[in-house]
């Protein structure tokens, strides 16, 4: 477990960056967690963000597929937005933990 | 008393478990027992990663389903078209209803090949296979028996699958069947996945991990497939990134059968809603699941389904004299992983503890040691066959193995700190 600094506020991060409350979390937080992805943030990305959080408070397990039939987002646009691995690099940003793959 | 019924909807591995263990436990004058299935075979599924390598003959992997029903259980043989869960009933595709008591849904789950754009078109069982099912493995066969070498992709579209090694096994025997046949410097393997390392496990996907490179078996982790180019012979991910093959050994999209999606009690992979350590549906008191069909975070595999039996068996009794379910299944699993050359791995995990190192089932005897490959572990894998065919799925007990993990004679300490932080995670485990 490791301290960081983003936007100014020391937050508890996990040692893959993720963040361990998402009580710690707010905007700028995760705007400046996203310059770190490379990610400049839109409000298309916050939309998919608070999607992600809501999702995670009502204990909704997350897969590309979920987020794909949400009618939030398409798959394809969900890379777009964040390029690489999104449901990681989203859920980084979102201060939510790592989704576990299946077993 | 009035007769009561229990209908068990599905044949495979865990259905007929259930109706072996039922019926020794229920008085066949209070309890009528139905089991329904569309099919006359019941396949042994894990012989289907040895089918394509001609290990196994296809007559060793299917028998007839009603050699497995016990006497004093009546079984259908009909296709199940929906559960109407409001009036206890299931009508079947003759037109034809049951009346149940108690259900139990074993329906298990079944590839999509549809569910990928591109993969089920003409070039399927042609330069495009699977073999999670008896089809595909024996084409497959066919096609090995013949090929002459290029790009083997070995691929999983979507998690969750069953027997979730089972493609990585896939890719190390086909490694071993390229050297026997003396051609292995003409195969480029590459195993092509939507997780971020060979397993999901941490600890094992590292060990795995290092076998793959052993056997020069490229590793593409994070791959979500979005559709098959069978024009350019190309395997094209969301973020635009491609593979190219010759050959595509993919495992497309695993779902619950369709039946659950026409009876509206499924979720996005019509995988039924389940209590993870009492095994009832969290859609009406009197359905319970078992096997693949549920959703509850464990691996979906036939050996998890027997430890469930044991306990689903005890519930259910419980469930008809009214006392509180029995809320102790822990997600055990252990499998075989074939590393090829005759060789295996043994992994045991549960919900919380990962896949460690130490020996199974006798703690520091084994004669299996987990995650260590060894001949005897190959030969453990081999006489699973023997024991699902006569003692698993006719319910007997298999000595030493319990249903709940026991952690005496494994190396646990040194997981704890990935265990603690997998428990934080867990409520994001699908
Ligand atoms: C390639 C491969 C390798 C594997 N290796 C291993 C291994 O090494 N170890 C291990 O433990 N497990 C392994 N497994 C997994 C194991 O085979 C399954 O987990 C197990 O068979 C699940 O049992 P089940 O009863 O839940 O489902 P199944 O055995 O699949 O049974 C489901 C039954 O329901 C019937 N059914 C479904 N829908 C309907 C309907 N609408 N109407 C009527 N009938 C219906 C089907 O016909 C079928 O008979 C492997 C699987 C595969 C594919």
């Amino acid at each position: 477990m490791t301290e960081k600094i983003y936007a100014g506020t020391p937050v508890s991060c996990n040692d893959e960056g993720y963040l361990n409350d998402l009580e710690q979390w707010n905007r700028e937080v995760g705007a400046d967690i996203a310059s770190e992805e490379n990610i400049e943030m839109s409000e298309r990305h916050w939309e998919v963000i608070t999607f992600l959080q809501n999702q995670y408070r009502n204990e909704i397990p997350l897969t590309i597929r979920k987020v794909g039939k949400s009618g939030v987002v398409t798959i394809k646009e969900f890379y777009s937005l964040f390029p690489g691995g999104p449901l990681k690099k989203a859920s980084r940003i979102a201060g939510i933990p790592k989704p576990v793959s299946c077993i | 008393m009035k007769m009561r019924n229990l209908l068990i909807l599905g044949a495979g591995t865990s259905g007929t478990m259930m109706a072996n263990h039922l019926r020794k436990k229920l008085k066949k004058n209070d309890w009528n027992i139905t089991i329904v299935d569309k099919d006359e075979t019941h396949y042994y599924q894990p012989g289907f990663l040895f089918l394509p390598f001609d290990i196994y003959k296809p007559k060793q992997v299917k028998k007839s389903i009603d050699k497995f029903i016990p006497k004093g259980v009546k079984l259908i043989r009909e296709k199940i078209d929906r559960i109407d869960k409001d009036l206890d009933l299931v009508y079947l595709q003759d037109g034809s209803k049951l009346h149940y008591d108690i259900l139990i849904i074993a329906t298990g789950v079944d590839i999509q090949p549809e569910e990928v754009e591109g993969l089920k078109g003409d070039e399927w069982y042609k330069s495009i296979f699977d073999f999670y099912t008896y089809e595909g493995a024996k084409q497959l066969r066919d096609k090995l028996r013949k090929w002459e070498g290029g790009k083997l992709v070995v691929h999983i579209c979507e998690m969750p699958i069953k027997c979730p090694v089972a493609p990585l096994e896939f890719a190390f025997l086909a490694d071993s069947y390229f050297i026997n046949k003396g051609m292995r410097e003409k195969v480029d393997i590459s195993y092509v996945t939507p997780m971020d390392a060979a397993f999901t496990k941490p600890i094992a996907a590292k060990e795995l991990g290092h076998l793959l490179k052993e056997k020069n078996i490229k590793l593409i982790p994070n791959f979500n497939i979005e559709s098959v180019d069978s024009d350019h012979n190309k395997i094209i991910d969301y973020g635009g990134a491609e593979v190219e093959y010759d050959l595509l050994v993919t495992v497309p999209t695993n779902m619950g059968d369709p039946m659950i999606e026409r009876s509206g009690i499924g979720d996005d992979l019509n995988y039924v809603p389940t209590d993870k350590a009492t095994l009832q549906t969290k859609i009406k008191d009197n359905i319970f699941a078992i096997g693949d069909a549920t959703n509850i975070p464990a691996s979906k595999a036939g050996s998890v389904a027997h430890f469930e039996s044991e306990i689903l068996t005890e519930n259910i009794l419980r469930y008809i004299e009214g006392e509180a379910l029995k809320s102790s299944f822990d997600g055990h699993a252990n499998c075989f992983v074939e590393t090829g050359h005759g060789k295996a791995i043994l992994i045991d995990f549960n919900y919380t503890h990962e896949p460690v190192t130490g020996t199974f089932p006798l703690p520091g005897v084994g004669p299996l040691r987990l995650l260590k490959e060894s001949h005897m572990n190959h030969m453990g894998k081999l006489a699973f066959r023997w024991i699902y065919w006569n003692m698993l799925i006719k319910g007997k007990h298999i000595p030493f193995v319990s249903a709940e993990m026991a952690t005496a004679g494994k190396d646990i300490d040194k997981v704890e700190t990935i265990v603690d932080k997998k428990i934080k995670e867990t409520t994001t485990i699908h």
